[in-house]
Formats: structure tokens, C-alpha cells, sequence
């Protein structure tokens, strides 16, 4: 299985395929409904946002809470589509990937294309075993948000599957 | 008269919630192993295989099966000569807070469905209650995620249309829910009733193990056809093509009203989690 190692560089994106199925290492930032919702109010009403997203990869995903002397809970994705309407204002602003799970709009589709950028899926109702690819955990921003905040995860051999590019 | 201290009901209500978010149903895991059994797309295999080393891993290692840890659903049979001393919805909550605390699961729930501030408990539950002759308690807890539950649907038929249309239904239903919902799926499916009869019957529907079908022979062939129309979308496991769609369909029906026809699908994913005890 092919090893891509994060972050992403367009030139990567470049050399993969619809349907292929891949191993992902590196760092990723995760976030979600709530998450997303107020990242895109802030960058919309011209405010700084508590991280930068260009270059980097997204995971949509809420993690259960690490038991103590764990890295992380169960990590699986959640439904990418409940992402669509803010995902258009992060690809502006530099993302590149995103690793969630199940359809999404034409819109987004399209605009995943025309920039460059790349969605992959991975297998939703796996979070025990996606877990344990996990090896490194910190929260970056939105600390009150609970499981919806943005983490810093350190993906190793994540697998996933190339959905559109 | 037998009475029954609520404090046992907190207690087994913690444990059904632990058990069911980390041991996945005996049931559901036997067809997910004969699903891989069969499917012969290498790609949904190979999902597959990781989705039951998923079930193994939560087991071994008391790791939620999935991060969705789930809106509680309680079904509450009573028997009619049980007294409970103390507040039994009280201890209900007891039971599913100290869960979802001990267990370390997530936290899903959002106190008002506008403001949505995160309750921090995972409570309240939705609680269902019957009464029945004898003096036990039949306790039963469902987790249920949400990716599975927002392609849930429901119609109200004419009650001339035939079977054929309500099909069509379900099948549209699967199609629509697509990958989102973590296929492959158990499909339970409530018709009669009032609307609401018929909901609630979809989900205590699959509550039935897996591979069974409905005692009324009609019922169960309309359960083999859509079986087989589903997986006919070929769908499978999360999206990537294959035969295994879903894991089964459960139908029950209930009496209704000369000018309707209800029709309830409700969607469970291949983490259909839930467990019961009788006290
Ligand atoms: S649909 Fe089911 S398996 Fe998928 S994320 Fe939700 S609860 Fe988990």
C-alpha cells in the first residue's frame, strides 16, 4: 500500500489516484461541526483565527476522552458532508486535505478540484482501531469545545482511501 | 409486591452502557464474519477485516467501538408487581452519567437543540416504558450514533399503495444515506401504527438479532426482498462497492388505521450497539 507522508504538498496530491488506497504519517489538526462553524464566522468577519490551515490536513473527527496514560479514545471520522458549507472558505485559505467520511456536495466536490486539494475517507465506526494509529495528541485551539476542539493528532500508517481529488 | 431498589437499576444501567459501547453484539459480529465470508470485492474485504479487528481491539483493550458513543435509548419493560424504591428516572440518568464518566466515552448530547451547549453528561436519555405481568425488569439500553440516525426517514403511505412502493422507500432511504451512515447497515423498519407507532417500532427493531426474521411469513419475505434490493445498490462497506450493503433487515409491523400506512426506516450502522438485562 502506498506511504504518503504528511503535510501534503500539491506535487503529492498530484501522484494520487481516485480509489487508491493509502497509509498516512505526519501531523493533522482535527475539527468538526462546532469547530468549523466558528473558525469560518472568524476568518468571514476578518478575525484571527487560533491556527493556521494552510498546508495542512484535517480530520473530522470527536474523539472519546484518553484514558488516563493513553494517547487518545476511539478515533473514528464523522460525516464529512455536515462540513460542506464551511469547507469552501478553508480550501481559500490554504487547506489541502481531509479525511472524514461518506459523499460530498457537488459544490465541494468541484471545488476540492479546482484546488488542488484532496478528500480521503476512512473507515467510519473504526475508532478503536484507528486509535491505535495514533501517536501523538495535543489540543491547539478551542480548548471549551471538548471533543470538538481542535486537536493536533500525529497520524502513523493511517489508512485511507483517495474519495476526490 | 417485590420491590426493587433503584439503586440496583443504576447499577445495571451503568454496566449495559459500558457493555454496550465496548463489546459489540454477538449477533452482529457473526454477520459481519459471514459478510466477509462471502464478499469477494478485495477492497470491501479488506474493510471488513478491519472493521471486525475493530470490535476485537474495543474488546480487549475497553475502547469504545466507535467514537460515537451515542444518544442512550431505554426500553423499560415493568412488571406490574414490582414496587421501586426511589426515583427510577433518577436512577436511570445515574446509570448512563456514571457510564459514560467511568468509561471514559464521549459526551454527545446538547441540552437544547438550538443553543446547543453540550451537556457534559451525556444526558438525558430517551426513555421508553412498558408494563407487563410479573414481578422482573426487563432492561435494555441502545447506543445510538448519529451518522446512522440523520438518514433515518419515514412516509406515510396511501393505504392502497402496494408493497412495491414502500420498496421503493426504503431502497431510496439506503441509497441516499450512501456511505455516511458506516455501511454495511442493519435496517429496521416500523410499519402501522400512528407516525410515531412506526418509529419507535424501527428502532426496537433492531433490537432483533441479526439473521432473524419476523414470525409472519409475509413479513419475512418482504425482510428477504429488501435484503436483497439493498445489496443489489452495492454500496458496501463504507461506500467502496461490494455485496455487503447491509447486515440485515428487521420489520415490524404494527395494527393501524383504514386511511393510512405508515412507514418508519430507521438506519443502524455496522456498530449497532446494545445491551439488556433482565432484574
Ligand atoms: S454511523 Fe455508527 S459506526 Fe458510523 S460513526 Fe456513527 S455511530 Fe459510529
Amino acid at each position: 500500500m502506498k506511504k504518503i507522508n504528511l503535510p501534503l504538498t500539491r506535487d503529492i496530491i498530484k501522484t494520487l489516484k481516485v480509489g487508491e488506497e493509502v497509509l498516512l504519517t505526519g501531523p493533522v489538526l482535527t475539527a468538526r461541526d462546532a469547530a468549523h462553524k466558528r473558525l469560518v464566522n472568524t476568518l468571514e468577519s476578518k478575525g484571527k483565527i487560533p491556527v493556521s490551515i494552510k498546508g495542512e490536513t484535517i480530520y473530522y473527527t470527536g474523539p472519546t476522552p484518553a484514558r488516563p496514560g493513553e494517547i487518545i479514545g476511539s478515533c473514528g471520522p464523522t460525516t464529512s458532508f455536515r462540513m460542506d458549507p464551511f469547507s469552501l472558505v478553508l480550501l481559500k485559505n490554504g487547506l489541502l486535505g481531509m479525511i472524514g467520511k461518506g459523499e460530498r456536495s457537488y459544490e465541494v466536490t468541484s471545488m476540492i478540484k479546482r484546488f488542488g486539494a484532496v478528500y480521503f475517507v476512512t473507515i467510519g465506526g473504526a475508532g478503536a482501531y484507528l486509535s491505535q494509529k495514533i501517536k501523538g495528541n495535543t489540543v491547539l485551539a478551542y480548548k471549551d469545545l471538548g471533543t470538538e476542539a481542535i486537536h493536533r493528532l500525529i497520524i502513523e500508517d493511517f489508512p485511507a482511501i483517495v474519495s476526490i481529488k | 409486591m417485590r420491590t426493587i431498589n433503584s439503586k440496583l437499576i443504576t447499577d445495571t444501567v451503568r454496566a449495559l452502557c459500558i457493555k454496550a459501547n465496548i463489546e459489540l453484539r454477538k449477533d452482529v459480529l457473526l454477520a459481519l464474519r459471514r459478510a466477509r465470508k462471502k464478499e469477494t470485492n478485495s477492497k470491501a474485504r479488506r474493510i471488513l477485516d478491519i472493521i471486525i479487528q475493530n470490535a476485537l481491539i474495543a474488546k480487549e483493550k475497553r475502547l469504545p467501538i466507535c467514537q460515537d458513543t451515542g444518544m442512550v435509548v431505554s426500553y423499560l419493560k415493568i412488571g406490574q408487581d414490582i414496587k421501586i424504591k426511589g426515583d427510577i428516572r433518577k436512577a436511570i440518568l445515574e446509570g448512563i452519567a456514571n457510564a459514560y464518566r467511568d468509561g471514559y466515552f464521549r459526551k454527545s448530547i446538547v441540552q437544547d437543540p438550538l443553543i446547543r451547549k453540550n451537556t457534559n453528561t451525556n444526558l438525558p436519555p430517551v426513555i421508553y416504558t412498558k408494563i407487563v405481568p410479573g414481578n422482573k425488569m426487563d432492561i435494555r439500553v441502545i447506543v445510538k450514533g448519529f451518522g446512522s440516525e440523520n438518514s433515518s426517514r419515514t412516509k406515510m403511505f396511501r393505504p392502497t399503495d402496494p408493497s412495491s412502493l414502500i420498496e421503493d422507500f426504503v431502497v431510496r432511504v439506503v441509497r441516499e444515506s450512501g456511505s455516511k451512515s458506516c455501511p454495511p447497515l442493519y435496517i429496521g423498519i416500523g410499519i402501522g401504527g400512528t407516525l410515531d407507532k412506526a418509529v419507535s417500532l424501527s428502532k426496537e427493531a433492531i433490537l432483533r438479532p441479526v439473521g432473524n426474521y419476523n414470525k409472519a411469513p409475509h413479513i419475512a419475505r418482504l425482510e428477504k426482498r429488501l435484503f436483497k434490493k439493498v445489496n443489489n445498490l452495492k454500496i458496501g462497506p463504507m461506500g467502496m462497492g461490494g455485496k455487503t450493503t447491509a447486515l440485515g433487515v428487521s420489520v415490524l409491523t404494527y395494527p393501524t388505521h383504514i386511511a393510512g400506512l405508515p412507514v418508519a426506516v430507521n438506519i443502524s450502522c455496522h456498530a449497532t450497539r446494545d445491551a439488556g438485562k433482565v432484574v
